[in-house]
């Protein structure tokens, strides 16, 4: 960005900054919502600034100065929220850490970020925090937002966050000069000081701690705001994990800069109910969400009554060839307009209200690719859907759709003021003002990442079609050849996979082997119900895998994907010769995949590596053994009889002579 | 960092505090002496005599058949002992209907959710307080006045129910349509609706998964820590007893045949026997 503008902002270029503008300017508009014993409560911006100014005082008379860490663990709770700009009015640094992670890569995160204050939601993560308290030097207190079961505990070094705002608050009236300290400690903080650490969920090795700049994090939310058009009057619901550096931007920095209220939901199971609720105007989901709001859809559509049925399919067949024509504004015919007004008010109003997305402005997803008849099924309900590219490293945008240039196969135009290029190797390249300072003690991975000059490996490989969006296909290290040199682009063919409603997870592997192999998760909602419906009784995930008819289903969608996949010359080499249903369902705390979801690969491979040698060696089925870890740590062991099926390959269609 | 965990961190099931009393210091709210009965021919309980103290976790143990859940049924007044005397807060008591042990602060759990299954999580819970209600039917049905202040009042306290079993999610869903787990748990808040000041649970984990158990571990601990509510509870797993109880009774074919702490209990040879049974 030009100085000028860099310039004009510099009276409010952190988010603590931001909260005392707000505060005067919207003080009575709400700041935060949360839902307690079923009714919402809202803090306005006026109420906000006083907690926090409590809260802050507090945390400085225990000992928090400039520079400090501050672990923040839990749910998305107002006082967690509250806990970023309290550290950071004082020059503190907050890092936000999954909340799901277990005890030891939690470890990790707490030593390397030298974290003083852990901040966490309640009992369950007091527990998890004090049972590695010893290994974490650096760590003085522990703070909790919930007191539930914890009134029994040695409170010496444990503090709730009302106790902190108790001290903060008989610190005040005692020496009520502390606000004017308080209000210089803000006034001190500047651009170029470090807002915040979120520690990349880590596809590979351990994870890393990005140092995002307050003007990173700033600069990044107005932008976002301005591109589109977000403003005070947003709703949205903060319910992705707050080590997310979406939920740091989309809830936290946007709120604080546009003056939105973020809605927080009573507890993760009832954000359906709660969106319905609130209706928010501003969304952010990945693009499992939508699938899962598809899939629940379509089930409940087939346990619907015969007339619903025929009206549902009729009007989403109209939607599909208009719906999306008449959200952009291109010319429809007058007929196909009134039907499609009626739709609205049969199907595609009562959708949208369903999902609680009838207020929506603009939703997004990202993270990972999203179907194309997903994403145009939301498209064409009426709902401003779309799709952005980002990464931790580039304070989130790296590209963004602008409004009527959307196409579900690729991620949009550079953002505002973010710079692009394709490295030599196929690698995205990326440079702007949300561009990360630095990787937090780990110099080396700083400059394999970021060059002198800026640029930033995105560690993705793809390119800027004639459109001028970006396309990416996978990771740019996962992309490999089969042995006959065929590419071999693994995501791409999982992704096709999972488009299929009965395909939750897909792994394929082909790397250096003869021919591409595929394992498979189902998903249980949408092959439950079909088994339901067609009488399959089974009482385990593992047994509804293994069933005769589930195989043939999946087997005509792999026979699918390889019929779309040899239309691609490409990569027609790589069609999926043989697949198999895993046993068991992929599970982040088995380390089968990241906290965001995302399949990890080599793990996987190395996993189940009987069953990898069963793919290749031509065996048609293969007993395997695995251990499992539940969710408090504890190990069991699945065994099962896992069978794999072949398929047939299609001819390229067009001619692979010509190509080379 | 000098922090000093007070309480063992295990997320399985952390030990009672330590900063509570022993079993011992605290006063008898119950108390059930030379219990005998029988239905005809079969002797259910056979001159069984045990106390249960304020506050502290009761487990009642022992193979099938051994009388627990009869046991049970003597205390909230169900069935009427032939022999013996139950003393509830120093007053004997010998014929008592269920309701009015549920008007004393007694409530329970079945051994088989017993619910409304066609009403939702909230309805079900909220019937656990009809006995607190005190207005008029006449106001109740026009939903006016005091009865609508009080029905808000009970509201709230349902409300706490449900964010204390963090069962928020299926507020509105009709039990009948919930997993197994959850109904145990609905059951649970419907008993915790009366504010009990004993709570009788007849195998609150029977069927569970591990996941459930650890959940429904966590929520007895918390009942009794919170509320400082009296738990007596039939189980069969033990590592659930051993972890949760502060004292056990061992019932078998009728008989007491020990009672102590969990690892008195443990090390006893005759509870040893009737597990593993006996050479003749």
């Amino acid at each position: 960005m030009s100085d000028g503008a860099r310039a004009a902002n510099h009276t409010h270029d952190t988010v603590p900054k931001l909260l005392l503008r707000n505060a005067k300017q919207y003080a009575d508009r709400p700041a935060i919502r949360e839902k307690d014993l079923g009714i919402w409560q809202s803090w306005t911006w006026a109420e906000v600034y006083e907690e926090v100014r409590l809260y802050a005082i507090g945390l400085a008379k225990l000992g928090l100065r400039r520079g400090d860490k501050v672990a923040i663990v839990g749910d998305n709770r107002p006082r967690l929220y509250w806990t970023f700009v309290a550290a950071q009015s004082l020059g503190a640094i907050p890092v936000p850490v999954y909340q799901d992670s277990v005890a030891d890569e939690m470890v990790y995160v707490l030593q390397h970020a030298d974290i003083m204050f852990a901040v966490v939601e309640d009992q369950e993560q007091v527990d998890k925090v004090l049972s590695v308290a010893e290994q974490i030097a650096s760590l003085k207190k522990v703070i909790y937002d919930d007191p539930r079961g914890l009134k029994e505990y040695d409170h010496t070094d444990l503090h709730s966050i009302s106790d902190v705002q108790g001290v903060g608050k008989s610190e005040l009236s005692a020496n009520p000069g502390l606000e004017r300290e308080w209000l210089d400690q803000i006034a001190q903080g500047t651009g170029d000081d470090i807002a915040v650490m979120l520690y990349t969920s880590g596809t590979t090795g351990k994870p890393k701690g990005v140092v995002l700049t307050n003007e990173n994090v700033v600069i990044s939310a107005r932008n976002g705001n301005a591109f589109d058009k977000l403003d005070v009057n947003e709703e949205m619901i903060a319910y992705l994990p707050m080590a997310w550096v979406g939920d740091h931007i989309f809830s936290y920095a946007q709120s604080y800069e546009a003056g939105f209220c973020v809605s927080c939901p009573e507890s993760p199971e009832t954000i359906g109910v709660d969106r319905r609720e609130i209706g928010p105007t501003y969304f952010f989901a990945p693009p499992r969400v939508y699938e899962n709001a598809l899939t629940q859809i379509s089930v409940q559509m087939e346990d619907a009554s015969k007339i619903k049925r025929s009206m549902f399919a009729y009007f989403m067949k109209l939607a599909r060839r208009v719906g999306e024509d008449i959200l952009v504004g291109n010319s429809v015919s007058f007929a196909d307009r009134v039907l499609y007004k009626l739709g609205d008010f049969l199907v595609y109003g009562p959708l949208r209200n369903h999902l609680g997305l009838t207020r929506l402005k603009v939703g997004y997803t990202a993270g990972e690719a999203i179907g194309p008849e997903i994403f145009q099924f939301y498209r064409s309900l009426g709902l401003n859907v779309k799709q952005l590219y980002g990464q931790t490293e580039a304070g989130v945008y790296v590209t963004m759709q602008p409004d009527g240039e959307i196409f579900p196969d690729t991620v949009g135009v550079a953002a505002p003021d973010v710079e692009l290029q394709i490295a030599e190797n196929g690698e995205v390249m990326f440079r702007g003002p949300g561009t990360f300072k630095q990787y937090f003690k780990n110099d080396e991975a700083t400059a394999e990442t970021k060059t002198p000059d800026g640029w930033v490996h995105s560690g993705d490989a793809g390119f800027i079609d004639d459109r001028g969006h970006l396309k990416i296909i996978d990771r740019a290290k996962d992309v490999g050849k089969l042995r006959d040199g065929s590419l071999f682009a693994p995501k791409y063919i999982e992704n096709k996979l999972k488009f299929f409603p009965n395909v939750q997870e897909a792994v394929a592997l082909g790397d250096g082997r003869d021919f591409c192999a595929v394992m498979l998760n189902i998903d249980l909602t949408a092959v439950g119900n079909w088994a339901e419906r067609n009488n399959v009784s089974y009482a385990s995930y593992q047994e509804l895998a293994a069933h005769p008819d589930v195989y043939k289903m999946i087997e005509e969608n792999v026979d699918q994907v390889n019929r779309t996949l040899a239309g691609e010359p490409n990569v027609a080499g790589s069609q999926i010769k043989r697949f198999l249903i895993l046993h068991k369902e992929l599970d982040a705390d088995d380390g089968e995949l990241t906290r965001t979801q995302k399949v990890r690969r080599s793990f996987i491979a190395d996993r189940y590596s009987p069953l990898v040698e069963a793919l290749y060696d031509g065996s048609d089925e293969k007993h395997i053994t695995t251990e499992m870890t539940f969710e408090d740590g504890r190990r069991g062991e699945i065994t099962g009889q896992v069978k794999i099926v072949d398929m047939k390959l299609y001819p390229v269609e067009t001619l692979k002579e010509a190509a080379e | 960092m000098t922090m000093d965990a007070a309480v063992d961190t295990g997320a399985v099931n952390p030990d009672p505090p330590t900063a509570r009393l022993s079993s011992d210091q605290r006063p008898v709210v119950l108390d059930v002496k030379n219990v005998s009965l029988s239905f005809g021919g079969v002797k259910a309980i056979q001159d069984v005599s045990f106390d249960i103290r304020k506050g502290e976790v009761r487990a009642i143990i022992g193979p099938n058949g051994a009388g627990k859940t009869s046991m049970l049924n003597v205390i909230n007044g169900f069935y009427h002992p032939q022999h013996g005397t139950i003393t509830w807060h120093g007053q004997e008591r010998k014929q008592m209907r269920p309701h009015i042990a549920a008007t004393q602060g007694i409530a329970r759990t079945f051994q088989n959710v017993a619910l409304f299954q066609g009403m939702s999580t909230l309805d079900n819970i909220m019937s656990g307080r009809s006995l607190k209600m005190k207005s008029n039917f006449l106001f109740q049905l026009i939903h006016y006045g005091p009865a609508r202040n009080e029905e808000i009042e009970h509201r709230r306290k349902v409300e706490e129910i449900i964010d204390f079993l963090e069962i928020q999610a299926i507020r509105r869903t009709p039990v009948g349509r919930l997993p197994y787990g959850l109904k145990k748990r609905v059951e649970l808040g419907r008993a915790l609706a009366m504010e009990p000041e004993l709570l009788l649970l007849d195998e609150p984990m029977a069927g569970m998964n591990l996941e459930e158990k650890e959940d429904m571990s966590r929520f007895i601990i918390d009942v009794n820590d919170q509320f400082g509510t009296t738990i007596a509870l039939i189980e069969h797993d033990m590592g659930v007893v051993m972890d949760l109880s502060d004292r056990v009774v061992v019932l078998d074919h009728g008989e007491l045949i020990a009672d102590g702490t969990p690892n008195e209990v443990q090390a006893n040879q005759n509870v040893i026997d009737a597990y593993l049974g006996v050479a003749h």
